[in-house]
């Protein structure tokens, strides 16, 4: 095997391990964070504060029972939850978890699949997801699930425009979809002050843009205020109103994933992805001193971290808005994404591009 | 009509709209094809009795444009126990404990209403320690049902968080109960011409600290939901019930006070100690959902104020009104004494007998006006008893309040009116 093929290997088993692996922790983040904000202990019996519940409940989803109602229709009611988990570990393929890296004349670039369609990669494949949803909202049989997976896809069809959208600005200024460059790109001081660098990270040259996306990407993974297609008190569990077991395990992962994926291109398109994070640079020259490792070597490790670090702060954040705001109406949902974000993304284009002409940006 | 077609219909009725009996308020001509329901886009929809959004259990047959509910039935009757028909077989000591069945949320308030209703019809005076205790568990128990309605309307519309801040403070207060009567829910705190036992040691000074802490959760809770955007969104204008309807509606309590309806039983029609004590009564404007949730905030805030002029008034002295036929003989006479011992069998074996008569008696409970209607024949349970409960008239404004409302303002509406199941059916 050619290092080339071993390490692409590798970097597919970080990716999906890692992915897999955000599924128990964001159950562990998600219970006792909500327990956190809402003042009370949460799940603490198994294992220390509680981190093994997470192993307990996939463990109880496994070992339930896999029913399938009588009124359903079979085939798209059991590929539905695929439709929803697939897509969303091929979006990761495309971002870039650490710089590239150039050893013994072998080129590194940590990053599943470097293509050249990059961003829109992620969207194409990301709005496959919609598919899993409707289809088990239609294959349920069940009004509740119907109006569940109506109002999903009327809702991820019109924030799938804001959500590209608000990223073209971006696009435009580092001239290119590549996500790999995107990050690259965001290394450069953006200006000085005070002695200190500013970045010229996604969120200082495109703030609008950033918000946009942050609330486009919150409506993308059905995440409250914007869960309306669960809209657990009036449609009780929308669309996978009628799934149990790992069926509805998988649309759990499912909707962990998207989170990690959003939490992903939050952090590679607006704050520097890999970039390291202010004052790790010191502590790479730092722990390349003492254990005399190559430096290169400990960047790139510090470049994940930072990378990881991002992520973990985007989950949090997800998780923190879900229990602090209350629900959107359907209604409301539409109107912000059609005559809100949409125009103000419209603009936001539009001034990025009378910038980037004057040449400011 | 085919086998397979007479499956599907009964009567030219869709079969789920003809399982579940809708009265003839559809008039609807269907075809023989299934999907010709829904031709003009119309889903029905069955929310209920067992949906999330229906606390308890009542049932909302929803004929749905889109999301829009173009017409409802609302159907309530799964809780019924026949409360009212249990008052004629009952003695009146005994029927205590199916008062705090009505509203348990706020059972003390129930608790109470039903012994100044007995207590009125055989002309008992209360010593005045026990009106102080009184009024300060109908007070706490209203803090406690509001608590409750303003977090589950807020759970169902999303905000999960808040329903647990306020129920912290919740679970204090049933333990502040639970020191009155060894009961947390279902208290049966009160007995005709008196309490069940006397508040204990230092009780007051428990209480007071519970309302300071409970008067920073209450701000706490204001801050993060009342001028919250998305909230406001979802709670203006939505579930409009004006005054005119309230009145049409025989609305009472909070909901009616938020449409502008000035009405207060605690200050229109003062019994116990209300006219010693200081107290506002908020009334808003519009009579949406907004309002019913602000009036309820406002309402606890005034109801905390009065608990502590409550305790700061009452004084040591005897819970039991002094008079032989509804007083409980104490433990050690019925243990140690031949006559004590008859006593308390006959007290609860045939109870006491109340003079023949009629009368309702009514008191502002934590959803509105609670009357308890005894006819007595000089029994010892009663002739007739009925109960007007708040819920009841409440709930039939539910119909025309959510017309043309989305399905989401259906559940907001229904949380912010505060329907109890266990009033509703009785």
């Amino acid at each position: 095997m050619t290092p080339e093929i071993s390490f692409m290997l590798i970097k597919v088993a970080i990716v999906l391990t890692g992915l897999l692996a955000v599924v128990p922790i964001m159950l562990f983040v998600e219970r006792r964070g909500s327990a956190l904000i809402q003042n009370r202990l949460g799940p603490n019996r198994m294992g220390p504060f509680g981190m093994f519940q997470a192993a307990c409940d996939v463990l109880k989803f496994i070992f339930k029972e896999d029913s399938t109602p009588t009124h359903v229709n079979k085939f798209y009611y059991t590929i539905a939850p695929w439709l929803v988990v697939i897509p969303a570990f091929m979006t990761f393929a495309v971002i870039p978890f650490a710089g590239s890296l150039s050893m013994d004349g072998n080129h590194f670039n940590f990053q599943v699949a470097n293509l050249d369609v990059g961003v829109l990669y992620c969207f194409a494949i990301a709005s496959l997801g919609v598919y899993g949803i409707i289809m088990a909202g239609w294959a349920s049989n069940n009004k509740y699930s119907l109006l569940g997976s109506l109002r999903s896809s009327a809702q991820m069809i019109s924030y799938e425009l804001t959500l590209g959208l608000s990223i073209v600005g971006l696009m435009m200024i580092f001239q290119s979809v590549r996500l790999g460059d995107i990050a690259a790109a965001q290394g450069e001081t953006l200006f000085t002050v005070a002695g200190l660098n500013v970045p010229k990270w996604g969120i200082f040259i495109q703030p609008v843009g950033f918000l946009l996306f942050l609330i486009s990407v919150f409506a993308e993974t059905n995440r409250l205020p914007f869960d309306l297609p669960e809209g657990e008190s009036e449609l009780i569990a929308g669309y996978h109103l009628e799934y149990g077991s790992m069926k509805f395990a998988l649309f759990m992962m499912g909707e962990f994933i998207n989170m990690s994926v959003a939490s992903a291109l939050i952090a590679t398109l607006f704050f520097g992805g890999w970039q390291l994070l202010p004052g790790l640079a010191w502590v790479v020259q730092q722990v390349a001193n003492i254990t005399q490792v190559d430096v290169l070597l400990v960047t790139v490790l510090f470049q994940g971290v930072s990378f990881v670090i991002k992520v973990a702060f985007f989950m949090w954040f997800f998780v923190w808005v879900r229990w602090t705001l209350p629900r959107f109406r359907f209604d409301q949902l539409m109107n912000l994404g059609w005559k809100v974000l949409f125009p103000l993304g419209l603009v936001n284009l539009f001034v990025t591009g009378i910038l980037i002409y004057k040449g400011v940006l | 009509m085919s086998d397979s077609e007479n499956k599907k219909f009964i009567n030219d009725v869709p079969l789920d709209i003809a399982r579940f009996g809708l009265p003839g308020q559809y008039n609807i001509s269907v075809k023989q094809d299934s999907d010709d329901i829904f031709e003009d886009s119309k889903v029905f929809v069955n929310i209920g009795p067992t949906h999330p959004a229906m606390h308890g259990a009542f049932r909302c047959m929803a004929k749905l444009n889109g999301e829009i509910i173009e017409k409802s039935y609302c159907e309530f009757g799964y809780t019924h126990r026949g409360k009212e028909k249990l008052g004629e077989n009952r003695t009146y000591h005994q029927y205590v404990v199916y008062t705090d069945r009505l509203n348990y949320c706020s059972s003390l308030i129930n608790n109470v209403t039903y012994a100044m209703a007995v207590e009125r019809m055989m002309g008992i005076e209360v010593p005045e320690r026990a009106i102080w205790i009184r009024m300060m568990c109908a007070e706490i128990a209203r803090v406690i049902d509001h608590l409750i309605c303003v977090g589950i309307n807020a759970v169902d519309l999303g905000a999960f968080s808040y329903f647990l801040y306020g129920y912290h403070q919740r679970e204090k207060a049933y333990t502040l109960i639970e020191k009155l009567c060894g009961a947390r829910l279902t208290t049966s705190y009160t007995r005709i011409g008196g309490l069940m036992a006397d508040a204990p040691d230092g009780w007051e000074k428990e209480v007071k600290e519970w309302v300071k802490e409970t008067e920073a959760v209450i701000e706490e809770m204001d801050q993060l939901l009342t001028e919250n955007r998305i909230w406001l969104k979802r709670t203006k204008d939505v579930a409009i019930f004006n005054k005119e309807q309230c009145l049409k509606y025989s609305f009472t309590g909070p909901n009616a006070r938020a449409a502008g309806i000035d009405i207060d039983l605690r200050r229109d029609q003062p019994c116990m100690f209300y006219d010693k004590i200081d107290f506002d009564i908020p009334v808003a404007q519009v009579g949406d959902v907004f309002d019913r949730y602000f009036v309820r905030m406002e309402e606890m805030k005034q109801s905390l104020k009065m608990i502590t002029q409550c305790a700061d008034r009452i004084k040591k002295g005897p819970v039991w009104a002094d008079d032989k036929r509804t007083r409980i003989p104490d433990k050690d006479v019925v243990y140690n004494t031949m006559e004590g011992l008859i006593h308390h069998f006959k007290f609860f074996m045939t109870g006491f007998k109340v003079p023949p008569g009629e009368a309702y008696t009514s008191f502002e409970a934590a959803n509105g006006e609670l009357g308890f209607y005894i006819i007595s024949k000089g029994d010892s349970s009663a002739h007739r008893m009925r109960i007007r409960s708040p819920s009841f008239w409440h709930y039939q404004g539910l119909d025309p309040m959510i017309q043309g409302e989305f399905i989401a303002d259906l559940v907001a509406a229904l949380g912010s009116i505060n329907v109890i199941a266990g009033e509703l059916d009785r």
